[in-house]
């Protein structure tokens, strides 16, 4: 029953976008043209980090971070203005509900849809960093599933956070955390830039947890720490899919 | 009644100046996250940390002795465009199809061109305040070398967001579906954020590509507000500059006014 409803999810979504696929496929442009400016373009005037005792190419740092940041941003971007469109104005999740379906149905067709999208995108990002010879490591083949649990983990609380939403401009809040966690999870340069208490903040932060596990496995330096990140992530994504799942509860259900 | 009908553009548009006071009043802390928290935090991340990891080669770095200095005014031009564009995509979608305030407003003694310089007008606006307020936070960080410079650079800032506003709102007047907004944004504005010498000199790129950098708005407007901000303009460029602005105004203006006439006359 589980599949079934998940699968009837999925398929509305695909015809939905059947018409602007377009949109869709562009959505993959965008990490790889900032792979290409910053990686390529600025990295030309870096020389380079030193990942797990080896100095490596500024683009080959980089781009795992691109890749875990991209994860997020569209796991965020499904999860709260379209999730937030469908819940508030097409009033799509109503007329759901009006048909056999749950909310659980609800909350992981959405999610599933928008891990499925996010994993093709990350399989199409992964094949261009091999592509220019930024991957070092076998550990790579595990960088698909990292990414598609840091789209679990950012999915879930965000759509739990979603339904707490008044209007758009409560969207800004999204931006506020998203952004600084893009610019300064040790994405574009290394966590120890920061200073004592500041590097203990950012290592905390969910998308430092991606990033540094993205390219633990990309430069093949994974170790027992790389646990903590995907224990950390598994977590938060539990929470979230608990807490969205009562909220659409007392939300739709009454 | 005493007003009686606007005898020229001008006047026209000045009657709408209450108009966009209002929306004004009731829209500007909603963009100060975009227009003013962001491109700090770009600041921030890639020109004070990543700017560390970076070898400050004035020859590499079109005059600029640290990164910083190369950076800062490109995110000034950068966040010019991305300011200007937002602006007058989904709102000029709104104006006309979704609370149809246009068709309102030529009901009046208002035509189509009173209408075009107001909005416009409100955009540039919107991009002096928003500019001038970049220019001043940024100015701590002491990566400007000549105040003239930075004065100019603002008025550079006012020409360059017209260059983007005037044919954008040309575009998004007559569109009949606000999708094609994603395709403005995905394949026009953030190629050109991350690729018109914004970031990096456009030198580093291949010379096919490099040429096409050369061509787009953005590097135009990046190149102008960096040699002034640096205090080492090129006159003869700063001619071609201006030039190439002013001719997208101009074009931008005129296919403007033709795509809101044919639009509203339907």
């Amino acid at each position: 029953m589980v599949t079934a409803s998940t699968g009837l999810i999925l398929q509305r979504n695909f015809l939905a976008y059947r018409r602007v696929w377009w949109i869709f496929a562009t959505g993959f442009l965008e990490p790889v043209l900032y792979l290409f400016s910053i990686g390529v373009g600025v990295g030309a005037l870096i020389s380079g980090f030193e990942v797990g005792g080896r100095e490596i190419a500024y683009a080959e740092f980089v781009a795992p971070g691109m890749l875990a940041a991209s994860a997020m941003n569209g796991a965020v971007l499904d999860s709260t203005f379209n999730f937030f469109f469908k819940l508030k104005y097409s009033k799509l999740f109503d007329q759901m509900l009006a048909t056999p379906l749950t909310t659980s149905d609800i909350a992981r067709g959405e999610l599933a849809w928008s891990l499925l999208r996010g994993g093709l995108y990350s399989l199409g990002f992964l094949l261009v960093m091999l592509a220019m010879g930024l991957v070092s490591s076998w550990w790579a083949v595990l960088v698909l599933p990292a990414a598609l649990l840091i789209g679990l983990a950012f999915g879930a609380v965000a759509m739990a956070l979603t339904t707490f939403m008044r209007s758009w401009q409560d969207f800004e809040l999204v931006t506020l955390t998203t952004l600084p966690m893009f610019l300064f999870s040790a994405t574009f340069f290394p966590v120890t830039t920061y200073p004592g208490a500041l590097r203990w903040v950012v290592e905390a932060t969910p998308l430092y947890r991606g990033v540094v596990l993205c390219r633990e496995l990309t430069t093949g330096a994974v170790s027992w720490d790389s646990a903590v990140s995907v224990v950390y992530l598994v977590a938060m994504g539990l929470v979230g899919l608990v807490v969205a799942r009562r909220r659409l509860d007392s939300l739709l259900l009454t | 009644m005493t007003s009686s009908a606007p005898t020229g553009t001008l006047d026209g548009a000045l009657r709408l100046v209450d108009y966009w006071a209002t929306v004004y009043r009731r829209t500007w802390r909603g963009s100060i996250v975009t227009s003013f928290v962001t491109p700090l935090l770009y600041v921030l991340a890639m020109g004070v940390l990543l700017g560390g990891f970076v070898e400050a080669d004035a020859e590499v770095l079109e005059g600029a002795t640290t990164y910083l200095a190369f950076v800062v005014p490109g995110m000034v031009a950068a966040t010019t465009m991305t300011t200007v564009v937002g602006e007058v995509t989904y709102p000029v979608m709104a104006m006309v199809k979704w609370n149809k305030t246009y068709y309102s407003m030529t009901a009046t003694p208002l035509a189509v061109p009173d209408i075009v310089l107001a909005h416009l007008g409100f955009v540039a606006f919107r991009v002096t305040v928003t500019a001038a307020v970049f220019l001043a936070v940024t100015a701590p960080f002491g990566v400007y070398e000549s105040l003239p410079g930075v004065l100019a650079a603002l008025v550079v800032q006012v020409l360059l967001g017209m260059a983007f506003a005037a044919p954008v709102y040309a575009f998004a007047a007559g569109l009949r579906d606000e999708t094609a907004f994603a395709l403005v944004f995905r394949l026009g504005m953030i190629p050109m954020f991350l690729f018109s010498g914004a970031f990096f000199p456009v030198a580093n790129l291949d010379a096919p590509l490099e040429a096409l950098a050369r061509a787009t708005p953005l590097w135009h407007g990046v190149d102008l507000t960096r040699m002034l901000v640096l205090g080492v303009p090129d006159w003869s460029m700063v001619l071609v500059h201006v030039g190439y602005l002013l001719a997208l105004v101009a074009l931008g203006w005129w296919w403007a006014l033709r795509r809101l006439t044919r639009r509203l006359a339907q």
